[in-house]
């Protein structure tokens, strides 16, 4: 079935297809379709929504829900998402999966509304405290907002870690036509058996993140760190656009890889040999995927990481990259968001050095 | 020989991490027994708090979470809303209840969720070793109020029962103590009453429990006791609120 729909929307009703049973949030814009949607649809599929007293209590009752095994999430925007990192963190220690949008806005602070992608760091280098990672994925349209939402609940199904959607205002308030299913899914793929559903016929459960004695601690993050082992090997995401005789490859994520997108069809229309790498997964960031470029015989390679922020990704791929190509870095924030024509510019002054 | 006194199925066989003459053993067993006596240990699910009671899990026979210091009722709100037919309890100290979790406390009775609710309020912070608590007395010694509370600086004792008895979604509140024998089995009662309200669909329902902290109270067990009693009752009047 075709629709058109917002990205919010389709967020929102995407959870609800990918069978997602417990909504709990506090508004904040540009997130507030999700919380207003879900009390409609979440309710009428069965489900509970809960407007929350707080970002706090919001990301507790998603603990606490996920806990009884269902599939359970929580949507917010940067200031809001800063406030749910040590219930995030509690999440990844009880190793219990749940899916948390952030739909990014302008910062530090309260910042403003306008898109950003400013939240890199909180989303893919910790956040909450702990050594724990959290699964970060980044659609760039509203087909991919809505497909990422079973996506996102799968991954934390398999892994029993929490996974994150990084959005941002952008693509959370656009419309455009999307496919979506209208067939809710009922039956979990992953069986649950540490869930808490009172003990008849077994053993008590708990759910904790609390390891007191000598050496249990360690043994559990160990066992954490084999688990992160096994997602950074098989979860790599990514977009790849005329790589295999790029001598610039732009490297942008979710929306603003749109625009990027528009000015590598531009400069390939002019000849320019540009392409595009659009990180899909930004944990695990698409490593593999950088690893696998290589330079054209008699050619040269260069990176160009654009973003909505200033600089977040950018170490991410000169690691990625192990340093062998110069890497290049046009961002701006705080509202501000590298247009094509800026975009372009610096792409041919950089093929022209 | 018949058997007349033996461990709740509730409560497991193991020895206890609390301080001597703490009041945490004894409310975690009155809970136990309520749970037997009511034949839920199947249906219960327990959420710990973040305090010296974090490993109430350790000792209770059924499912149980922990959550987040002062989150306990946000963790149950949830999973009372999406199994309803499990009984859903949280156990939390008054740093975790009063404090630090407040407005999780304020908002989940507000809601009038159909849970029950065992506050114990030992008037100190213990796991972090003695901090005043939000219910800490005036002129009371902690490590953070070394020359007792003063009303002036740090406030008067906060007196969440009463605070949460005038909402409409709040059923039951009654403050019960640990300090004698007789006061126990008033405790046992209100805590039976708590979990009866949520088996009948009664809703929020909380019991305050004035249990003893010898250790950081730098007392006995025994004048812990006489404190709660000569005291501590003075301040939190024993008897039900709503
Ligand atoms: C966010 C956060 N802040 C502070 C702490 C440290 N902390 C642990 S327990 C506690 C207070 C415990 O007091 P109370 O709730 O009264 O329980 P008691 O130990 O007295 O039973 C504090 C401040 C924590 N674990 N998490
Ligand atoms: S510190 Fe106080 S509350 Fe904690 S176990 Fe010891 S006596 Fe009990």
């Amino acid at each position: 079935m075709k629709v058109l729909i917002s990205g919010n929307e389709a967020i929102a009703e995407g959870a609800i297809q990918a069978g997602c049973s417990f909504y709990a949030g506090y508004p904040i814009t540009p997130q507030n379709e999700i919380p207003a949607y879900m009390s409609v649809h979440m309710p009428q599929a069965g489900g509970v929504f809960i407007q929350a007293e707080s970002e706090l209590a919001a990301i507790n009752m998603v603990y606490g829900a996920s806990a009884t095994g269902v599939r359970s999430m929580t949507s917010s925007s940067s200031p809001g998402v800063s406030l749910k990192q040590e219930g995030i963190s509690y999440i990844a220690g009880a190793e219990l999966p749940a899916v948390i949008v952030n739909i990014m806005r302008g910062g530090p602070g309260l910042g403003n509304i306008a898109p950003s992608q400013s939240d890199y760091f909180q989303a893919t280098h910790g956040g909450g405290h702990g050594d724990y990672r959290l699964i970060v994925l980044a659609p760039a349209t509203v087909q991919e907002a809505y497909d990422f939402m079973s996506l996102g609940f799968s991954l934390a199904e398999k892994y029993r870690n929490p996974a994150m959607i990084l959005g941002d205002g952008m693509l959370a308030q656009m419309m455009e036509p999307i496919n979506i299913k209208k067939s809710r899914i009922k039956n979990q793929k992953y069986a649950r058996p540490w869930a808490l559903t009172g003990c008849r016929g077994r053993k008590p459960n708990i759910v904790k993140s609390f390891y007191m004695q000598e050496g249990d601690l360690e043994k559990f993050n160990l066992h954490l760190q084999e688990k992160y082992k096994t997602i950074e090997a098989q979860e790599q995401r990514h977009e790849g656009l005329f790589l295999d005789d790029a001598e610039i490859v732009l490297v942008s994520y979710g929306s603003m890889s749109r625009i990027a997108k528009g000015a590598v069809q531009r400069l390939r229309e002019k000849g320019k040999k540009v392409g595009l790498l659009r990180p899909v997964s930004l944990w695990p960031f698409p490593k593999k995927a950088f690893g696998q470029i290589r330079v054209h015989p008699g050619g040269r390679l260069k990176f160009l990481v654009i973003e909505m922020s200033y600089g977040q990704m950018l170490n991410d791929v000169k690691l990625a990259l192990n340093c062998k190509y110069p890497v290049e870095f046009l961002g701006r924030a705080g509202g501000g968001i590298p247009t094509e024509d800026e975009i372009i510019k610096r792409t041919l002054s950089l093929l022209s050095r | 020989m018949k058997k007349i006194f033996s461990r709740p199925e509730s409560l497991r066989d193991i020895s206890t991490h609390y301080c001597s003459g703490c009041g945490h053993g004894i409310a975690h067993r009155l809970v136990a027994e309520v749970i037997d006596e009511l034949k839920i240990r199947e249906r219960v699910i327990a959420v710990a708090p973040v305090g010296c009671a974090v490993v109430a899990y350790d000792y209770w026979n059924f499912d149980c979470s922990e959550a987040a210091h002062g989150r306990a009722l946000a963790v149950a709100t949830a999973i009372k809303r999406v199994r309803p037919k499990n009984i859903v309890f949280t156990y939390q100290g008054d740093g975790d209840l009063a404090a630090i979790g407040a407005n999780e406390t304020i908002h989940a009775a507000n809601r009038g969720e159909n849970l029950s609710v065992i506050f114990i309020n030992n008037a100190i912070y213990g796991m972090t070793g003695g901090q005043m608590a939000p219910t800490t007395l005036v002129g009371q010694k902690t490590a953070t109020t070394q020359r007792g509370r003063a009303a002036q600086e740090h406030g008067h004792p906060l007196k969440i029962s009463e605070m949460l008895g005038p909402l409409p979604g709040v059923k039951y509140v009654e403050r019960v103590s640990l300090h004698s024998p007789q006061e126990v089995l008033k405790a046992k009662k209100a805590i039976k009453q708590a979990f009866q309200n949520q088996i009948g669909n009664i809703g929020f329902s909380l019991v305050e429990i004035l249990s003893p902290c010898p250790t950081y109270w730098g007392l006995t067990p025994k004048k812990s006791l006489d404190w709660i009693r000569d005291v501590m009752v003075k301040e939190f009047p024993l008897g039900r609120i709503k």
